[in-house]
């Protein structure tokens, strides 16, 4: 009986710090993804500006109210702008951005296929 | 050939990578929120600064053809420079509302009976989270809302005798 109640509070114990620690960790995650509009180069989970503090304010509001994080930055988004989130969205405006990176490292590969190749055609003859 | 095309595939890459660096120099870099012109604002409710039982929301505001409403404070040194304009307004036809940001009650009524109440009414935000939903992000700030409750104009930073002008051309 006692072994059963102490793997039950170590089970609940462990269940409700898995949870804090979550909790802790998304909307850290989220302060880091959005930009604090009025200080040169820092996120929101950087500054301690008024601007950040009033932004922390309402991103813990939309939590309370059960808010995904997608919709937490779609709402921050319709009020600021884009601007607002460093993770910008996959938009024909950025479509660019998004696949830009990896065309690179494709045509990349392919030059380098090409100049090994042309290195070995020479070597051989 | 091999190399032809490898040096065609570097030069375009070379040429676009600048491109985009060119276009990149052009375009105006300055944040503002003045994209929301044209949208609708949000659904809000303020408590009146000195009755908590009187508030403001968006349905007040469809009785109005035009709307200014002005994020101020009294810590706030542009607002006392803009307040001359909104005293101007206040005689037009236009409803200006006043919303108090992060300010103390006591220092905001001392603000009004100093410069004039230009307001028809005086809202509070205390903590400054309302005024998110206005994409507010300093103060002073102002936005012409007409009665179908879409912002019209947006203003960043002090009224000047232009935005006036503006203003004033907006609501014949």
């Amino acid at each position: 009986m006692k072994i059963k109640k102490i793997i039950l509070i170590i089970y609940f114990s462990f269940f409700m710090s898995l949870n804090a620690d979550e909790n802790y960790r998304d909307v850290s995650e989220i302060y880091k993804n959005l930009r604090c509009l009025i200080c040169q180069g820092q996120s929101i989970a950087d500054s301690n500006s008024d601007f950040a503090v009033t932004i922390k304010l309402v991103v813990q509001d939309l939590i309370s109210e059960k808010k995904t994080n997608d919709e937490i930055y779609s709402f921050l988004i319709s009020k600021y702008g884009e601007w607002i989130v460093y993770q910008p969205s996959f938009s024909k405006n950025n479509f660019l951005l998004w696949t830009l990176p990896y065309a690179v490292l494709v045509l990349g590969g392919f030059i380098i296929f090409f100049i090994v190749r042309k290195n070995k055609h020479n070597r051989v003859n | 050939m091999r190399v032809s095309i490898l040096k065609i595939i570097i030069f375009s890459f070379v040429f676009f990578s600048l491109f985009v660096l060119w276009q990149g120099l052009k375009k105006n870099n300055n944040y503002d929120t003045k994209s929301l012109v044209g949208a609708r604002i949000s659904n809000f409710q303020f408590t009146e600064i000195n009755n908590v039982n009187k508030s403001i929301s968006e349905k007040d505001l469809k009785n109005n053809k035009f709307t200014l409403i002005n994020f101020f404070a009294s810590w706030c040194l542009p607002c006392r420079t803009e307040h001359k304009y909104l005293i101007n307004l206040s005689k037009k036809k236009i409803k200006i509302i006043g919303i108090n940001f992060k300010d103390k009650k006591k220092n905001a009524n001392n603000f009004l009976k100093e410069l004039g109440n230009p307001y028809n009414f005086v809202g509070k935000d205390s903590d400054g989270k309302a005024s998110v939903l206005f994409g507010v992000y300093g103060i002073p700030e102002s936005i012409l809302v007409d009665n179908n409750l879409n912002i019209i104009k947006k203003i960043i930073g002090p009224i000047d005798q232009n935005q006036y002008n503006e203003i004033l051309n907006l609501i014949k």
